[in-house]
C-alpha cells in the first residue's frame, strides 16, 4: 500500500535544543498509525510542523502526492488533512451545531450566503447524533463539559470527510468511558475509509487500536512496527526506561 | 422577522428621520448630527472590532482620509446646489476600501494589543502626512470647502439625513454579516484564529473583508463630517479621541451585537456634549470619559445589550424551574458523563 503522508527530514531547533531531528516516516493509507515516545521526544512539535502550525527549519511533507515545505493549516484542511489539539480547542462562543457548520469549508459563494442553510444543519445534526451530542446542539460550546468539547472537536475535524485525521492525545484528561467512546469513533471512521495518525500516552489504547506504531526519541524515529514488535523492542524499552 | 419587529423597525426609522425635521435650534440639531455620526462610526467599527475581535484604534485615520478626500475633491470643483458632495460618497468609500486592503493585510498579521498599537501608529502616520503633504492638504494651515447654499433655518437637515443614511448602511451591513457565513467565520476567528485556520476558514480574506468594509464606512462618515464642519486641519480631522470615543461606545453598548454600538453612541455623545457644556471648554469631559470607561469595565464588561440578554436568559431559566415545581431536575446521566 502507498503512503498517504510522507514526512521527510523534518528538523526543528529551539535555540540550542533540537526538538525534532531529521525526522522521516510515512503514514500508510487506511492505517491507524500511532506516534509515541517519552515526554519531550518531539511528538507534538512534529505534529505541529506536519499540520503547518509551526514552520520547519528544514524538511518537507508529502500529503496525497503534493510536496509541501511550508504547509498551511487551511490549505491542508482543504486537501483533506484535519487535526485536533491536546486541549480540545473549539469555538467557545458558537453553539455546538455552529462549531460544525464553521468547519464545513464553504466556497466563496457560500461565504456570502446564509449562516447555516438547511443542508448545513442536516449535515451537522447527523454528526451530532452520531456523537451523542444532539441534546447539546444549541448550547454554546463553552457550556459543554471538557469531554464533550473533546468529542465536539473530533466531530468538527470529521466535517467534510477528510482523508487523514491527526489526533493529539485524544484520551488526555477524559474519563475511561469517554476513552472507549473515542476509540469506537476512530474505529468506525477507519472502517469508513479514513486514515489516522494519533499521538497518545495511554499505552493500553495505543496497543489495542493502532498498527503500526512509530516510536520517537530525541526528535527522530527509533522503531516502527506492530504493537507486539514494539513491546519487544529493546531500543524502545531503553528510551522509556532510560537504561 | 415577525410583523411586530418589522413594524417596530419602520417606526424607529421614521422617527429617526423625523427628528431631523422637527424645528429645533441649531445646537440641538448639532448634537443630533454628532450622535448619529458616532452611531454610524461605532456600528462600522463593530464589524472588525466586535465581530473579528480586532480592537482597532486606527479608524480615525480613515475618517480623516475621507474628510480630506472630500475637501481635496471640492477645492477646485463647484459643489453646485450643495448636493454634489453627497453623491461622491460611494467613490470615497470604494477608494478607501481599496487603499485599506494592503494596510489591513499588514496590520492584521498582528493581534490583540499589538494590533491596537499598529493601528494607532497608522493614525499618527496619517496625521503626520496631513501635516506634511502641504501641496495637497495645506498642512497645519488646514483647508476648507465652500459653504453650501442651504436655507439657514433648515441648514443641518441634509447633513443629518446623510449621516443617518450612513448609519442605516452600517446597520444593514452588520445585519447581513450576522446572517451570513461571513459572520460565522468572523466569530470563529474571534474565538480561536489558529483553530479557524485548521478547519479551513478563509481567515485572511474574511478579516480583510471586515476591515475594508469597516474603514470604508468610517471614511464616508468622515467625508460628510468634513462637509458639515466646513474647515478641517490635521489634528481635528485625524483625532485619536475619535478612535477612543468609538471604542468606548461599542464597549458600552455591546461588542458584536447589531444595536449595541448605536445604543452606546446614543448614550455617550449627548452625555459628552452635556459634560462639555457643564464643565466648560476645558477638556475635563475627558475625565468623565475615563470614569465611564472604568465603570463599564467593572460593572458591564460585556456591554449593555449582552448583559441584558444574559439577565433575561437567567430569568427565563428561573421561571422555567419554578414552573417545574420548584425542584431542580437532575440532568440525565449522559449529560453528567462527558
Amino acid at each position: 500500500m502507498s503512503n498517504l503522508l510522507d514526512v521527510a527530514n523534518l528538523t526543528k531547533r529551539f535555540g540550542g535544543v533540537t526538538a525534532v531531528d531529521d525526522c522521516s516516516f510515512g503514514v500508510e493509507e487506511h492505517s491507524i498509525t500511532a506516534l509515541i515516545g517519552p515526554n519531550g521526544s518531539g511528538k507534538t512539535t512534529a505534529f505541529n510542523m506536519i499540520t503547518g502550525y509551526l514552520p520547519a527549519d528544514s524538511g518537507h511533507i508529502v500529503f496525497g502526492g503534493a510536496k509541501m515545505s511550508r504547509p498551511r493549516p487551511a490549505q491542508l484542511a482543504r486537501l483533506g488533512l484535519c487535526r485536533t489539539f491536546q486541549q480540545a480547542r473549539v469555538f467557545n462562543q458558537l453553539s455546538t451545531r455552529e462549531n460544525l457548520v464553521a468547519a464545513s469549508q464553504p466556497s466563496w459563494r457560500q461565504l456570502f450566503g446564509a449562516r447555516s442553510t438547511a443542508a448545513d444543519r442536516e449535515q451537522a445534526d447527523e454528526l451530532l447524533a452520531d456523537f451523542n451530542l444532539s441534546d447539546q446542539a444549541d448550547k454554546l460550546a463553552r457550556e459543554l463539559s471538557y469531554g464533550q468539547r473533546k468529542l465536539l472537536e473530533f466531530a468538527a475535524a470529521l466535517v467534510g470527510s477528510p482523508r487523514l485525521i491527526l489526533l493529539d492525545e485524544p484520551s488526555a484528561g477524559v474519563n475511561p468511558v469517554m476513552i472507549e467512546t473515542m476509540e469506537r469513533h476512530v474505529r468506525s471512521r477507519h472502517a469508513a475509509g479514513a486514515t489516522f495518525l494519533i499521538v497518545e500516552h495511554d499505552m493500553n489504547l495505543v496497543m489495542r487500536l493502532c498498527d503500526p506504531i512509530i516510536v520517537l526519541d530525541q526528535g527522530s524515529p527509533i522503531a516502527t512496527g506492530t504493537p507486539s514488535e514494539i513491546q519487544m523492542n529493546s531500543a524502545v524499552l531503553d528510551a522509556y526506561l532510560g537504561a | 422577522m415577525t410583523v411586530v419587529r418589522r413594524a417596530g423597525l419602520a417606526l424607529l426609522l421614521t422617527a429617526a428621520v423625523l427628528v431631523g425635521f422637527v424645528g429645533v435650534t441649531h445646537w440641538i440639531m448639532n448634537i443630533f448630527i454628532f450622535t448619529v455620526m458616532y452611531a454610524g462610526l461605532a456600528t462600522g467599527w463593530n464589524l472588525v472590532g466586535g465581530f473579528a475581535g480586532y480592537t482597532s484604534l486606527g479608524h480615525a485615520a480613515f475618517f480623516g482620509i475621507g474628510a480630506y478626500a472630500m475637501d481635496v475633491t471640492f477645492e477646485h470643483h463647484s459643489i453646485g446646489a450643495g448636493y454634489v458632495p453627497f453623491a461622491i460618497l460611494p467613490f470615497i468609500g470604494i477608494g478607501v476600501a481599496a487603499l485599506s486592503i494592503p494596510l489591513g493585510w499588514i496590520a492584521m498579521r498582528t493581534r490583540a494589543a499589538t494590533f491596537a498599537i499598529v493601528t494607532i501608529t497608522l493614525l499618527f502616520v496619517v496625521q503626520t502626512l496631513a501635516f506634511n503633504l502641504k501641496s495637497i492638504t495645506h498642512g497645519s494651515q488646514g483647508m476648507g470647502i465652500t459653504p453650501p447654499p442651504f436655507a439657514l433655518h433648515t441648514y443641518e437637515r441634509p447633513f443629518y439625513v446623510a449621516m443617518l443614511a450612513m448609519l442605516v448602511l452600517a446597520l444593514l451591513i452588520t445585519w447581513y454579516v450576522q446572517r451570513s457565513k461571513l459572520g460565522l467565520a468572523l466569530a470563529a476567528i474571534r474565538d480561536d484564529e489558529d483553530k479557524a485556520h485548521g478547519v479551513g476558514v478563509h481567515v485572511t480574506a474574511v478579516k480583510l473583508i471586515a476591515f475594508s468594509t469597516s474603514v470604508a464606512i468610517a471614511s464616508m462618515i468622515g467625508a460628510v463630517w468634513a462637509y458639515y464642519v466646513l474647515f478641517i486641519y490635521p489634528q481635528f480631522a485625524v483625532d485619536p479621541l475619535i478612535s477612543i470615543g468609538i471604542v468606548l461606545m461599542v464597549f458600552l453598548g455591546g461588542k458584536g451585537t447589531l444595536w449595541g454600538p448605536a445604543l452606546g453612541a446614543l448614550i455617550v455623545v449627548p452625555a459628552q456634549q452635556y459634560f462639555a457644556y457643564e464643565l466648560g471648554a476645558s477638556k475635563l469631559y475627558l475625565i468623565a470619559y475615563a470614569g465611564l470607561f472604568l465603570v463599564i469595565m467593572l460593572f458591564l464588561p460585556q456591554g449593555i445589550i449582552p448583559s441584558l440578554a444574559s439577565w433575561a436568559d437567567r430569568n427565563r431559566h428561573r421561571r422555567a424551574r419554578t414552573l417545574s415545581g420548584g425542584q431542580l431536575v437532575s440532568p440525565p446521566l449522559h449529560e453528567l458523563l462527558p
